[in-house]
């Protein structure tokens, strides 16, 4: 089997004084998509923003590619091919919607066209002159991961996609995240949501108190259930 | 013809509009620099005034040393300027990010006294003079005040950098930049942006307009260690009243509290001179984000 595109050992992450990630362990191979399931405040958020760099309090080694994530300053992860897309969507008051689309610089070849993105996100290319945070929840979810999409990005990292959102966008984020996994994207995902990440995802890692504590396939969700139950209360 | 507003002959209130917009001019270009640099940096930096006088005797020891005249400095002086601001920013104003703006205000404050009294030292606390280009020599009867037509220089000068400045901001990539890390810089930096070459070029950016306005105000006023600290109090009062941070509210109020300061010398001489802080109280009393600044 080949390198995993995602490796992560041992990976430690403060927030100031407080110890919040114990040792994580996880990989992700490429065109997997794998959902990180865990009550909250068990570490998931920090996981991921402590493999982007964004936590830089952080110990342990995460490789993406083969290159060293660790020791590279914060926006040189977005060019090693890592796109995030926080939890808190982060869309930008001050830019319209179409500025808040091209910000990310193009960090790779192989990114969606603008057309190719308003023909997935079609109420973006609508109210691309709007300001980003004149759109709806569901629309500034949709803008946030579209952004990500053009600039070429191998690996998103995906922070609860559906939060707060109404069923039929919660759907339709399931159609374009299968949709990615077609043309081979690589997802690192965050979710609260167990059946819309059991519809999504290929793998799933448990998480608690900053450690992983268990790890399967799709395939053994059912024999998994039981425990899941317990940790999650699902 | 003997027009006369409220008693004011026609030809003083436009004189005093005209002069007003002059000193606008000035308080337009160094209140955008603040502006921009406060936006981003969140450092509210009291080296302006320093900067400014940094500009104008950049020209001045151009000429003296190099031969070089006004309209080569015009475009060195600021660069000069900007240079300086970036080492600055770079080996010592970012080791104070993260902690408590007061810091950032604190440091500028000391860095403004070491550039004045270092200037002090060498060339005196009093004023030299600065030749006018011999181009924008002479004057124009408007009708109602002769103009130098330098001093008209200024404000056209002025104008174009100050919209040039703000379409940079509002109408460019780089701009955008600049605003979305103005909101959230960590998220921009994990996108990718240098986001701490961009701080830089920020500060660069606010000083080579501090270093503009001082060569522009070289061959009006005096070239003085001073000249900055005499204006800066006036400039942070600009701020304040169009809303820290905000661009072009910066630009606004900037020509809007020049024109209030000259019209205040027609109408009630007396208070010329408080005018600006009268209102910046008013403004902080009743909208403390600014005229132009988002609510608080």
């Amino acid at each position: 089997m080949s390198e995993p595109l995602l490796n992560v050992a041992g990976l430690e992450a403060w927030y100031d004084e407080s110890h919040v990630l114990h040792g994580v362990d996880l990989h992700v191979n490429e065109g997997e998509t794998i959902c990180l399931l865990g009550r909250n405040g068990m570490g998931k958020t920090t996981t991921l923003r402590t493999i982007m760099g964004i936590l830089r309090k952080r110990s342990g080694t995460a490789t993406f590619a083969g290159q060293d994530l660790m020791k590279m300053p914060l926006h040189h992860v977005a060019r090693s091919g890592l796109g995030f897309v926080p939890e808190e969507r982060g869309i930008f008051a001050t830019l319209t919607v179409e500025e808040n689309l091209m910000l990310p610089p193009v960090t790779a070849k192989g990114g969606m066209s603008v057309e190719e993105i308003y023909t997935l996100f079609p109420n973006l290319k609508e109210r691309r002159s709007s300001a980003g945070t004149k759109l709806s929840g569901g629309e500034q979810q949709m803008l946030a991961m579209a952004r990500i999409l053009r600039t070429g990005a191998r690996c998103l990292l995906l922070d609860e996609p559906t939060e707060g959102l109404a069923p039929v966008i919660i759907e339709a984020i399931g159609d374009i995240l299968r949709e990615l996994k077609k043309r081979g994207m690589t997802v690192v995902l965050v979710e609260q949501n167990f059946r819309f990440a059991s519809r999504v995802a290929d793998r799933f890692y448990l998480m608690d108190h900053g450690r992983i504590t268990a790890g399967f396939p799709v395939a053994d969700l059912q024999a998994n259930m039981a425990m899941l139950n317990k940790e999650l209360g699902v | 013809m003997s027009f006369a507003i409220f008693g004011i002959p026609i030809q003083a209130f436009l004189g005093q509009l005209l002069i007003g917009l002059i000193n606008g001019s000035f308080y337009a270009l160094l209140s955008l620099g603040l502006a921009v640099i406060f936006g981003l940096l969140r450092v509210i930096n009291f080296a302006h005034g320093a900067l400014y006088m940094l500009g104008a005797f950049a020209a001045l020891l151009l000429s003296v040393y190099l031969g070089l005249g006004y309209w080569p400095a015009l475009l060195l002086a600021p660069l000069v300027v900007g240079l300086t601001g970036a080492l600055v920013e770079r080996s010592m104003l970012s080791r104070l990010y993260g902690l408590d703006p007061l810091y950032g205000l604190l440091f500028t404050f000391g860095l403004a006294l070491v550039i004045e009294g270092t200037f002090r030292y060498f060339f005196g606390a009093s004023g030299q003079p600065y030749p006018q280009p011999s181009l924008l020599s002479g004057g124009v009867n408007l009708g109602f005040m002769y103009l130098p037509i330098y001093r008209g220089w200024v404000i056209v000068a002025s104008f174009i950098v100050c919209m040039a400045v703000w379409l940079l901001i509002e109408k460019t990539k780089l701009g955008s930049y600049l605003r979305a890390a103005t909101e959230d810089p960590i998220l921009v930096q994990s996108f990718g942006v240098n986001v701490p070459l961009l701080l830089t070029l920020t500060y660069a950016l606010g000083a080579g307009l501090a270093g503009f306005a001082g060569v522009l105000a070289a061959p009006i006023y005096q070239v003085s260690p001073l000249m900055g600290s005499n204006l800066i109090i006036i400039v942070f009062a600009v701020v304040v009243v169009g809303g820290m941070g905000s661009i072009l509210g910066a630009i606004v109020t900037g020509y809007l509290l020049g024109i209030a300061e000259g019209l205040t010398k027609v109408f009630y001489p007396e208070a010329s001179n408080i005018v600006i802080f009268v209102i910046m109280a008013i403004v902080l009393v009743l909208r403390p984000a600014g005229l132009f600044g988002k609510d608080v």
